[in-house]
């Protein structure tokens, strides 16, 4: 009960399989009131589809098992209204694509009225007061004047700035943004980061940010969880991660990021792709990829760990804390040959 | 908007030339009147008198050009046969054909949309596989087929019904209802696809995110995304209202605009059938202006393409 109460959500061995096929392998996450944790992993390692099931969006064909708390409340395994109450004024929820997130055939004004009056009650002058309020808040210029106009008529950004002027609409407690600033300029996806920090800072709402770009992650967010194949495979502040990535994945997405600081060096990537969901590896999921794999990895799956320290770490043999990268850049390129 | 209309009307009115010229041409190399008329143990000089009286000794170019003059002025000719306006021939033939069409189209309406909105909605599910198999069955039978098998059923082995004629509205329902069954099935497929197409949307994903109630994400933001695939089928069916009975007026022995055509097609009864063409490509004409003016009222992504 007690842990119940310090978070606003927690997800228990959340696992989605869609026509029989798993994809998510059991996840397990809380959310404090207020945080901000990043979701990190590259496409398809289920980022998304964590919290597409938490809030029931998932097409039907996806079977979705496991428990989803909301201040203890279980929403899975709910009816449709149980999370109809929670989506918008709880959690709501903002997404990669901007532009084909908002109906085309109907006015914005009216998508984000239609927000206030379900979540706040508002109708009229009023809703229309509030929904300009919010629109000013997000950064749209003369609101006023495009408050009749269709979503075709604004750029991405705007487009997610409404997005996120929806979301604020019902006053969530959480806020998730899947990719946010994906398909947008990179000058937009500043501004949008921006904009969510401050709104974060403001409103004291909890955000999740689900991205595949760290640097975004750690502007964004104090705790980070990296997921590979389903899993999550490590899990810690920010501070940790970023000083000392554990999981060879982990430390591999770090190492295929440009830094624009110190001496010129060669990127280094993770050799391999993404495995097939329908044919996962034998033991750990990233093994075949992995550069520190050794026997065991082939054929145990290690179990997400928590050390002393708080972090979250699945993996059998883990870079050393402050390991010399030379060892690991050597042994990466002997793999890519 | 205003250029817009203007590009649609012009558009509209070469259609209409086209069919006009063509059918012209084509019935006059098709057969000659005077033959069908006069049937064929008749003197020469009849038939050539006969040709003299209706023009058609001219060359056909002459023909032509007095044929488009008339046109212009309101005259769309003289039924050979009943020496009578082909225009008040057809217009007095008009009422009973839409007394079938409008209703039809009704029918398809009514349960052709729901059907497929509530197949897409249920996808995979039993109604939705029924569904499917009805609309099938719907558009792939024949109406010529249909309409027999209606018949034997409802007026010769029930007896409930009656088989042809137009004496009563009972008359009027095995017609109407064969008339109706491959619109609905047509319209139940693509409404279904259409909403389903739109279901797998972001926005829909976005509306339901938003805390929407299921029946107001589809009925306010799933609907209004559908309607234009939709709309186009149905303005098709509009533009067929008159000539859409062809077949079923003719097993229905209903005296409409469709039995006029195949009679005056068979009598060679010239003006008749232009008259009758001119009109059908007038309404599938019209039509499809009043479509393409809806998708721009419809979807306000094409309303700004079509001003710039």
């Amino acid at each position: 009960m007690d842990r119940a109460s310090s978070n606003l959500v927690e997800l228990r061995d959340l696992k989605v399989a869609f026509d029989g096929v798993q994809v998510l392998h059991g996840i397990d996450l809380n959310v404090g009131r207020g945080e901000a944790v990043g979701l990190v992993g590259e496409s398809g390692c289920g980022k998304s589809v964590t919290w597409l099931a938490a809030l029931g969006l998932l097409p039907g064909k996806a079977s979705v098992s496991g428990s989803v708390q909301l201040d203890g409340q279980e929403l899975a395994g709910g009816p449709r209204e149980a999370f109809e109450r929670v989506r918008g004024g709880r959690i709501a929820m903002i997404f990669q694509d901007p532009s084909s997130s908002l109906n085309p055939v109907l006015r914005i004004g009216r998508q984000i009225v239609e927000a206030l009056s379900l979540h706040r009650g508002l109708r009229g002058d009023a809703a229309k007061r509030e929904a300009l309020r919010l629109l000013d808040m997000v950064g749209i210029p003369d609101a006023r004047r495009r408050f009749d106009l269709y979503p075709h008529e604004f750029s991405g950004g705007q487009c997610q700035r409404l997005m996120i002027a929806m979301a604020l609409a019902g006053e969530p407690d959480l806020l998730i943004a899947d990719e946010p600033t994906t398909a947008l300029d990179a000058t937009i996806q500043a501004q949008i980061l921006d904009l969510l920090i401050q709104l974060r800072a403001e409103t004291g709402m909890a955000t999740v940010f689900i991205s595949h770009d760290l640097g975004a992650v750690s502007q964004v967010c104090e705790r980070v969880c990296v997921m590979y194949a389903g899993r999550i495979v490590e899990q810690g502040s920010v501070a940790q991660l970023f000083s000392e990535p554990r999981h060879p994945y982990t430390r591999g997405l770090f190492d295929a990021i440009p830094r624009i600081d110190g001496p010129r060096q060669r990127l280094i990537p993770i050799p391999g792709t993404v495995p097939n969901p329908k044919h996962l590896p034998e033991g750990c999921s990233f093994q075949p990829r992995c550069f520190r794999a050794v026997e065991a990895c082939r054929s145990e799956r290690p179990s997400l760990e928590t050390s002393a320290d708080g972090r979250q770490l699945a993996c059998f043999r883990p870079v050393p804390a402050n390991g010399p990268v030379e060892t690991r850049t050597r042994m990466t390129e002997d793999m890519l040959q | 908007m205003i250029r817009f209309i203007a590009v649609r009307l012009l558009r509209a009115m070469i259609t209409i030339f086209a069919v006009v010229t063509f059918a012209f041409v084509v019935l006059r190399m098709s057969g000659d009147p005077a033959q069908v008329m006069l049937g064929p143990d008749v003197p020469q000089e009849a038939v050539d008198a006969f040709r003299r009286s209706w023009g058609l000794d001219q060359p056909l170019w002459i023909q032509y050009v007095a044929y488009i003059k008339s046109i212009f002025t309101g005259d769309f000719g003289v039924s050979m046969r009943d020496k009578a306006s082909a225009l008040d021939l057809v217009l007095q033939r008009l009422p009973a054909t839409l007394q079938l069409t409008l209703p039809a189209l009704l029918l398809k309406l009514v349960f052709g949309i729901p059907a497929g909105v509530y197949a897409a909605l249920h996808r995979q599910s039993f109604a939705d596989r029924g569904v499917i198999l009805l609309a099938v069955l719907g558009f792939t039978i024949p109406s010529f087929v249909m309409g027999l098998l209606l018949v034997l059923i409802f007026a010769v082995i029930l007896g409930v019904l009656p088989s042809g004629g137009q004496d009563t509205w009972m008359h009027g329902i095995l017609p109407t209802v064969t008339m109706s069954i491959g619109g609905i099935g047509i319209l139940a497929r693509f409404s279904r696809s259409a909403m389903i197409e739109v279901m797998g949307q972001p926005y829909i994903r976005t509306a339901s995110a938003k805390g929407l109630k299921w029946g107001d994400v589809v009925w306010n933001h799933a609907l209004p995304n559908a309607a234009v695939p939709i709309v186009t089928i149905v303005g098709f069916m509009v533009g067929s209202l008159i000539a859409g009975a062809v077949v079923v007026e003719s097993i229905f022995s209903w005296p409409g605009i469709g039995r006029l055509l195949i009679v005056s097609v068979s009598n060679r009864d010239l003006a008749v059938v232009q008259c009758i063409l001119l009109i059908i490509a007038a309404a599938m004409v019209v039509s499809n202006l009043v479509v393409d003016l809806l998708y721009g009222w419809l979807d306000p992504r094409l309303r700004s393409n079509a001003a710039h």
